[in-house]
């Protein structure tokens, strides 16, 4: 904030333009040196890889054999083949399942109803649910999906060993079911969060308005929560249907099956470049996540824009 | 429209806090009645308790007829302003003033037309299409004013309706809201903690500190008379003179002077007691030269109100203060006298009037 200690008419045009350039007067070769390490990382781990898989998805690299040691271009054969294949839609349709059933639908209405059930308690009972609910969304995939193999595994799990039973395998009879259920438990503390610090901005008056004019709890949902938090449900959603969309945990409970019922597309990618070693392959596929992503992320925004 | 009636309202806080002391409180109807009191009083909890906002920990509120003090707010058949007017951002006016007769299940038609009705009698036939925020502060405030009208509730409840306008503003509302519920006739309740803003529009006030009402009154009584030193010293836009003194017979000695006992007071004291003799710096008459019965002293202060002068003067260690009509003010360090109105001059005995 250099300009605005000096008083105005000092500034004329040059000047202005010269303290905007270069605010903290360091010279434009320090200040490059100061942005370079952290460019330089960037660069190394996120526009490289981009730029690689952009152009890998161009060849017919694999991860074994001749076309590893000499990949070659192939043009959009690897987009074309994407494209025409059943496997991919079918991932594709799964995908959008497991986000709209643990994203827009599991996480966004549990994050919401519990930041809603909360929003007026304090003490011990709000800590200890806010507590285990974050404790959910911090703790190591790893470590989170092994409990959760562990609890409904068929042969030993501690869900059928507490019922004295053998048959119940949901994640055999209902995987993807399975997965959202999980995914829903896993990122609620999320949403939670950020509906909690919406409904803090709800101006008491307001509801007190609603309600001394007899609205019931779902009138004041929609008449005066809503109104206020809809920017915050929009960023939210746009938030979790990314992270969903490209997230890999579900491989962890049930590496993608049974008979492919779980693979969604993070897993697809996983399955063909690194299982199948079609890397060339894999990376086209990426490619197509990344435009998708791009579409929802597009659309996510112009409902923002539209706000007033 | 019904009047309104608490008895031994009492609301204690978690945590013990004791906000509402087992209050009694009758207000007739269609009275404009004022509830008055510095911050933490418990004035704007007894208006939320009244309004179910705040639910009660004793004793019943009564609306008309009607207990309403175990019922949801929405049940109770009241409307409400709020200090910031509470109006919906993405509704424009009309869908506001509307707001609780579509809650109430009025048909569409019939509700436009109630709004519009009401907001033409407020002065908002042009204004109706705009959101809140496009409206001043003073616009806002009209259509709070018109969605509680709309409503037709049995009494209304205003939370420092005028806090929230400039000052020049304050003063227009303040003639505009006392008309307004006088032609209406619906029983009001306001709460504020600007005592001329209570003498000026309530037709009764109750002043309360701590939890406590310490008088009830025309704004007339509570100003000539306050019941106690605790309203003496808030109400008044100059704070009243508050002296200790001894009774000396058919006297009174007040820091060093004599003074003659107040007509109000004649009879009732006794000789030797010690009580505090109030009176308004308004009712202290000036004058350069020595006076019997006045209170001297060199002059320490001198504050201009506009048409006349606050005059602060030391009577032996206590400060005095006087009001003097412009044109006459005294210099600082002259020599002074006060001499305090019989007729208006009150004498208290352990914090309360006397006669109470």
């Amino acid at each position: 904030m250099a300009q605005a200690t000096l008083p105005p008419e000092v500034l004329d045009d040059a000047k202005a333009r010269r303290y905007s350039a270069d605010a903290a007067g360091l010279g434009r070769l320090r200040a490059g040196a100061f942005v370079a390490p952290a460019l330089a990382l960037i660069s190394l781990f996120l526009v490289f890889p981009a730029l690689w898989v952009l152009y890998l998805g161009l060849s017919n690299y694999r991860l074994t054999g001749a076309a590893a040691a000499a990949p070659q271009s192939v043009g959009f054969d690897n987009f074309v083949k994407a494209l025409t294949d059943p496997e991919f839609w079918n991932s594709t349709w799964l995908t959008f399942e497991f986000v709209l059933g643990s994203a827009v639908i599991g996480q966004v209405v549990l994050g919401f109803l519990l930041a809603w059930i909360m929003r007026d308690r304090t003490g011990p009972l709000k800590r200890i649910v806010e507590g285990l609910v974050i404790l959910a969304w911090i703790l190591p995939s790893a470590v989170v999906s092994f409990l959760w193999v562990a609890l409904l595994d068929r042969d030993d799990g501690t869900l059928n060993t507490l019922l004295h039973s053998q048959d119940f395998a949901p994640l055999l009879d209902h995987p993807m079911l399975s997965i959202i259920v999980f995914n829903t438990w896993r990122g609620a503390a999320f949403s939670m969060m950020l509906y909690g610090a919406a409904l803090g901005n709800v101006p008491p008056s307001h509801l007190e308005s609603a309600r001394l004019a007899g609205a019931s709890g779902w009138q004041q949902l929609r008449d005066v929560v809503f109104p206020h938090i809809r920017g915050h449900v929009l960023t939210n959603l746009l938030l979790i249907s990314l992270w969903t969309f490209n997230d890999f945990t579900p491989f962890l409970l049930t590496a993608g099956g049974p008979d492919g019922k779980t693979e969604v597309l993070a897993v697809h990618v996983y399955q063909v470049a690194l299982q199948g070693g079609e890397l060339g392959y894999g990376a086209a596929v990426s490619t197509v996540i990344l435009l998708i992503n791009l579409v929802v992320a597009v659309f996510y925004l112009r409902l923002l824009r539209s706000k007033k | 429209m019904s009047a309104i009636e608490l008895r031994g309202l009492t609301k204690v806080y978690p945590g013990g806090v004791k906000a509402l002391d087992s209050l009694d409180l009758a207000i007739p109807d269609g009275e404009f009645f004022a509830l008055l009191g510095p911050s933490g009083c418990g004035k704007t909890t007894l208006l939320r308790t009244i309004a179910g906002l705040e639910t009660a920990t004793g004793g019943a509120v009564v609306i008309g007829d009607r207990d309403v003090t175990g019922l949801q707010p929405g049940a109770r058949d009241i409307a409400m302003v709020f200090q910031d007017y509470a109006l919906f951002p993405h509704m424009n006016v009309t869908d506001n003033i509307a707001y609780p007769l579509r809650i109430k299940k009025v048909g569409k038609a019939a509700r436009q037309q109630k709004a519009a009705e009401v907001g033409a009698r407020l002065g908002l036939e042009q204004l109706m299409d705009r959101r809140p925020g496009q409206l001043s502060g003073g616009q806002q405030q009209r259509v709070a004013l018109a969605r509680v009208m709309a409503t037709q509730a049995q009494a209304f409840l205003f939370d420092e309706p005028l806090s929230n306008l400039d000052a020049r503003l304050r003063l227009e509302a303040r003639t505009f809201l006392k008309k307004l519920q006088h032609e209406l006739g619906v029983t009001t309740v306001f709460v504020t903690h600007d005592q001329a803003e209570a003498l000026a529009m309530a037709d009764r006030m109750a002043v309360m500190e701590s939890g406590h009402i310490r008088q009830i009154g025309t704004p007339a009584e509570v100003f000539q008379r306050p019941a106690n030193t605790f309203v003496a010293g808030f109400i008044g836009s100059t704070p009243m003179n508050l002296l200790d003194g001894v009774v000396r017979g058919d006297t009174l000695e007040v820091s060093g002077c004599k003074l003659a006992v107040p007509q109000s007071a004649e009879g009732l004291l006794h000789d030797g007691e010690k009580i505090v003799y109030g009176v308004r710096p308004e009712y202290n008459v000036y004058s350069a030269g020595p006076v019997d019965g006045s209170l001297g002293g060199n002059v320490s202060i001198v504050e201009n109100l506009g048409a006349s002068y606050l005059v602060t003067l030391d009577v032996n260690g206590v400060l005095v203060q006087a009001v003097v009509p412009e044109g006459h003010e005294p210099l600082i360090g002259d020599e002074g006298y006060a001499l305090p109105r019989r007729d208006r001059a009150l004498i208290y005995r352990d914090g309360e009037l006397v006669p109470a």
